[in-house]
């Protein structure tokens, strides 16, 4: 994002700038005889107009550029969000998956035809299960929420198979344990397979609380899912009696792998006992996140959840690559409209191949190494709930400046876009007032960590000397604070003219 | 190290920083029966050079299709929008949710939202869903909070990858899909509705899997006397000629938008549509970018109805969608762009005249009577375009066709010759 003064003036919406009959595009003349379009199609099925707007390809590159410039990427600078691993995106990534012998392929051609991508589906598959420690994955669930679904319409279906064999009363089965750590998509995703949400508390040392998890678990447990670093950044001390004590009530356990980067190549959650989980693409294995998306939520599963899986399902017969539905008559069948977002998961497997073990090795202890150094150096200047050895992430607050001075984390979080840097998530987990959440990941020199504490610092300073200064911030930025209770009461999603 | 900065002394430094002596007590909380002994069967890590021709030897043995449609469609894209979808500050960006730093993002998803909505007839779009399929699962939920009825109702012409989604998320939710069957000579849903007093909605694909338009004019009356709502699946191609859907009575639009701007990439990222009338906005799932100002008046934008959300309503949410698929719907909306009011239909119209010139080449070998746009179903032995057979077995032998604006007249002819 650019500072400069040129870059705050108001670039007209792509409506305002068109002209009439301005026009971008270059197409062929038809090459075939033409009909009338009335002699094609019913007159009562045509449209009359169509008000797109009218430009210039050189008004559509500027507009578009210069809306960029308004926007902050990790390209631009330092993006410590939590939970959401800002880390550097390689460019040759995005160069593998620009080749055409990638872009250019159909979902529904025949095996034979798109043998390259079916192997490296099929290798991906197999290097995901030795890292996480499951028997299969699926590549169709496009982000994590999706992933979430898609193991929950697994657990359910597990559960109506035991139901239904006798072995146990899983029709009665329905509720998820979540902590009240947990990420807004898990209890969400549980009421969209119609099971119902319980919640269980933390405690002071921000693990799952053992006496209210003991109370929760029943015979309605079907399952329970978990962050693990948890959104606290903190690693679950008792992971293991987790989840022996869900498993012994009859549930099975899910992993959010949002936070899975402090994770790798140190232990894998199937080890820990979850039976299934979702990996975010578009965090740990850094492709990039497209303002929004796409990602992709791939979910592994161990033998118990492996005949649910979606199909179709890449398989190897002899040397050759196929899908196949007909071998996996249990599956819950599909998930998405074709395969996932394939061109998501070349980037991410050019990543693995990358890094290889021992670079994914690495990728954990250094995320966690900037994690825990940043939390040092900034523990004396802001409240730090949970004062243990981080993962990937910590949570700090601003309890004492919201105290002392009337400035609010969300205050603190605009003042730093005025350094220069993108602001740690906010408000975030809930169980934290005032929370600021960091994730610095492992691609970040110590120069720049140090320039985000030194900016950090220098605002708490801020907040005795000039609280003022914070409550207003950002300064710099292309618009100031924006009022988003008009945009709620005033509800403009649509230009009209 | 690929991508990790740090020296061995900056490493040391750090650690010292926090009182710790080695890296292995970063990691003291894991138990220690569950840490990593053994090594990781996944291969080393490789060099650029190297990584550069693994990954193209694997692209080289995959070969580009023909006459494969059916929501992976292959359109032109302009040389300039992959220039702009490649500006790192676009694609390097998270979720808009500090409004400051992601104007650019939050313009360009209101202007994708105004024009998904110029190009449907509907009064409000979201930022995007995962494809067509998962978005038209997830109007039919909405259907169904939206009635408290527990049945869909979809023609069985509607893509069948997309029923299949469909199935999958009406199983686990516990709702009911009811098919309308299509008639085998004409191609178009048959007329009789089937909506009862359970049904939540009826979903109509225009123009639908087999490229046959369907008569839609009328029927979101029917739908509405049945208490039922009226979902509409489109080819948003199709909408550069075709009469919007909100001009009919659509109450929910959904599509796979690959097609604006999107290469194939084997099915995916696509771009799921969704545009519904003002009386559903705040059932509507996914982000949505609205207009406002800063403090000082300007014009700016920022997500908004966001108290709807998973991240803030959690359980009561309407749906669990967090990211989705912001580059594509980036891509789509520079496409528009580029394309325009006149590109859009000069599109459309090579799509329907050079399928239709291959229509009639193929004369009684064409499967279906009704008007089509660019897809149509021929009768043929020969392994060309899609063989329906997996699909419906009642139409064995019969092929899918897509012709787009890229099929030359020279292509045209040679097949109509192999058929």
């Amino acid at each position: 994002m650019a500072n400069d003064e040129s870059i705050n003036h108001d670039e007209p919406l792509i409506f305002e700038k068109s002209s009439p009959g301005r026009k971008a595009c270059s197409l062929p003349a038809a090459d075939v005889p033409e009909q009338k379009i009335e002699e094609l199609i019913p007159r009562d099925l045509l449209r009359d107009e169509l008000n797109l707007p009218e430009l210039s390809e050189l008004d559509v590159v500027r507009h578009f550029t210069r809306l960029s410039q308004k926007n902050f990427g990790v390209d631009s600078g330092f993006y410590p969000l939590g939970s959401c691993s800002m880390k550097y995106n390689p460019k040759v990534n995005e160069d593998i998956a620009g080749m055409p012998g990638f872009t250019e392929i159909h979902p529904l051609q025949p095996a034979e035809q798109v043998q390259g991508i079916l192997e490296l589906l099929y290798n991906f598959e197999k290097y995901l299960c030795a890292l996480f420690g499951y028997d299969a994955f699926t590549f169709q669930p496009a982000a994590g929420a999706h992933g979430e679904l898609t193991a929950l319409m697994m657990i359910k279906a597990y559960h109506s198979e035991q139901a239904a064999s006798g072995k146990s009363s899983a029709e009665h089965r329905n509720i998820i344990i979540v902590p009240d750590s947990s990420h807004g998509t898990n209890p969400a995703s549980v009421s969209m397979v119609g099971y119902q949400t319980k919640v269980v508390k933390s405690n002071g040392r921000g693990n799952i609380d053992m006496a209210d998890l003991k109370q929760a678990v029943g015979e309605d447990t079907a399952g329970l899912m978990l962050t693990n670093p948890n959104t606290l950044g903190l690693f679950d001390e008792h992971i293991l009696e987790i989840a022996e004590t869900v498993h012994k009530a009859g549930g099975l356990l899910y992993y959010d792998g949002a936070n899975a980067n402090a994770t790798l190549g140190i232990c894998r959650p199937a080890d820990l006992g979850f039976d299934v989980a979702h990996f975010n693409l578009h965090k740990t294995f850094s492709t990039p996140h497209g303002g929004g998306g796409p990602g992709a939520g791939p979910v592994g599963v161990n033998k118990k959840l492996e005949p649910f899986l979606p199909v179709p399902r890449v398989i190897k017969k002899g040397s050759d690559f196929l899908f196949s539905i007909v071998d996996f008559p249990r599956s819950i069948g599909r998930v998405h409209g074709f395969h996932g977002n394939i061109n998501v998961i070349v980037k991410a497997y050019a990543y693995l191949r990358s890094l290889g073990a021992e670079g994914l090795k690495d990728v954990a202890e250094n995320a966690v190494l900037n994690a825990n150094y940043v939390m040092n150096r900034l523990k004396e200047y802001y409240y730090l709930p949970y004062d243990r050895t981080c993962q990937h992430e910590f949570v700090i607050s601003a309890k004492w400046q919201k105290e002392k001075y009337g400035v609010k984390a969300l205050d603190i979080a605009k003042r730093l876009l005025d350094y220069g840097f993108h602001p740690p998530t906010i408000y975030f987990p809930l169980i934290v007032e005032e929370a600021l959440m960091i994730e610095p990941t492992e691609t970040e020199s110590k120069e720049t960590l140090d320039a985000f504490c030194e900016a950090m610092i220098s605002i708490a300073k801020e907040c005795e000397t000039n609280p003022d200064l914070v409550k207003k911030a950002p300064h710099t930025t292309p618009v100031k604070r924006l009022d988003e209770a008009k945009a709620a009461r005033e509800l403009n999603l649509r230009w009209s003219n | 190290m690929r991508y990790v900065p740090h020296s061995s002394s900056d490493r040391t430094a750090l650690l010292s920083a926090c009182g710790l002596p080695g890296m292995d007590d970063l990691f003291a909380d894991t138990p220690a029966k569950a840490r990593l002994k053994m090594p990781l069967a996944i291969p080393e890590g490789i060099s650029e050079p190297e990584l550069l021709a693994e990954l193209s030897g694997l692209a080289q043995k995959n070969s580009a299709s023909s006459w494969l449609g059916g929501g992976s469609d292959d359109h032109f894209i302009p040389a300039a929008l992959k220039h702009i979808i490649s500006r790192s500050e676009f694609y390097t960006a998270y979720t808009p949710y500090q409004a400051e730093a992601s104007q650019g993002t939050l313009q360009s998803i209101y202007e994708y939202q105004s024009m998904i909505c110029e190009l449907t007839g509907m009064d409000a779009a979201n930022a995007s869903m995962y494809d067509g399929a998962t978005a038209l699962a997830e109007a039919a939920l909405l259907a169904t909070r939206v009635t408290g009825r527990k049945e869909i109702v979809v023609s069985a012409a509607v893509h069948p990858n997309h029923r299949a989604v469909l199935k999958t998320y009406a199983q686990a939710a516990g709702l009911t899909v009811k098919e309308v069957a299509f008639d085998p000579k004409i191609g178009q849903t048959t007329d009789s509705l089937a909506l009862g007093t359970a049904s939540a909605c009826y979903v109509l694909q225009q123009p639908n899997f087999f490229g046959c338009l369907e008569p839609v004019n009328g029927l979101a009356g029917k739908a509405s006397c049945a208490g039922a709502l009226f979902i509409v699946s489109v080819d948003p191609i199709s909408l550069g000629l075709l009469k919007a859907p909100g001009d009919y009575g659509a109450d929910i639009v959904v599509g796979e938008g690959q097609s604006l701007g999107n290469p194939r990439s084997f099915g995916g990222p696509g771009l799921g549509l969704f545009a519904v009338k003002d009386r559903l906005v705040r059932q509507i799932p996914g982000r949505l970018s609205g207009l406002t100002v800063d403090k000082n008046g300007q014009r700016g934008f920022c997500l908004t109805l966001q108290t709807r959300e998973q991240h803030i309503r959690r359980e009561r949410a309407p749906s669990n969608i967090c990211s989705n698929e912001a580059l594509a719907a980036l891509a789509a909306v520079v496409y528009l762009s580029l394309m325009g009011k006149q590109g859009l239909r000069q599109v459309a119209a090579l799509c329907l005249q050079k399928a239709h010139y291959l229509k009639k080449k193929l004369g009684k070998k064409v499967v279906f009577s009704s008007p089509s746009f660019k897809e149509f179903v021929v009768k043929s032995e020969k392994p060309v375009g899609l063989d329906l057979n997996r699909f419906y077995p009642e139409l064995k032998g019969c092929r899918l066709i897509c012709v787009t604006e890229l099929t030359d007249k020279t292509a045209l002819d040679r097949l109509a010759g192999e058929l």
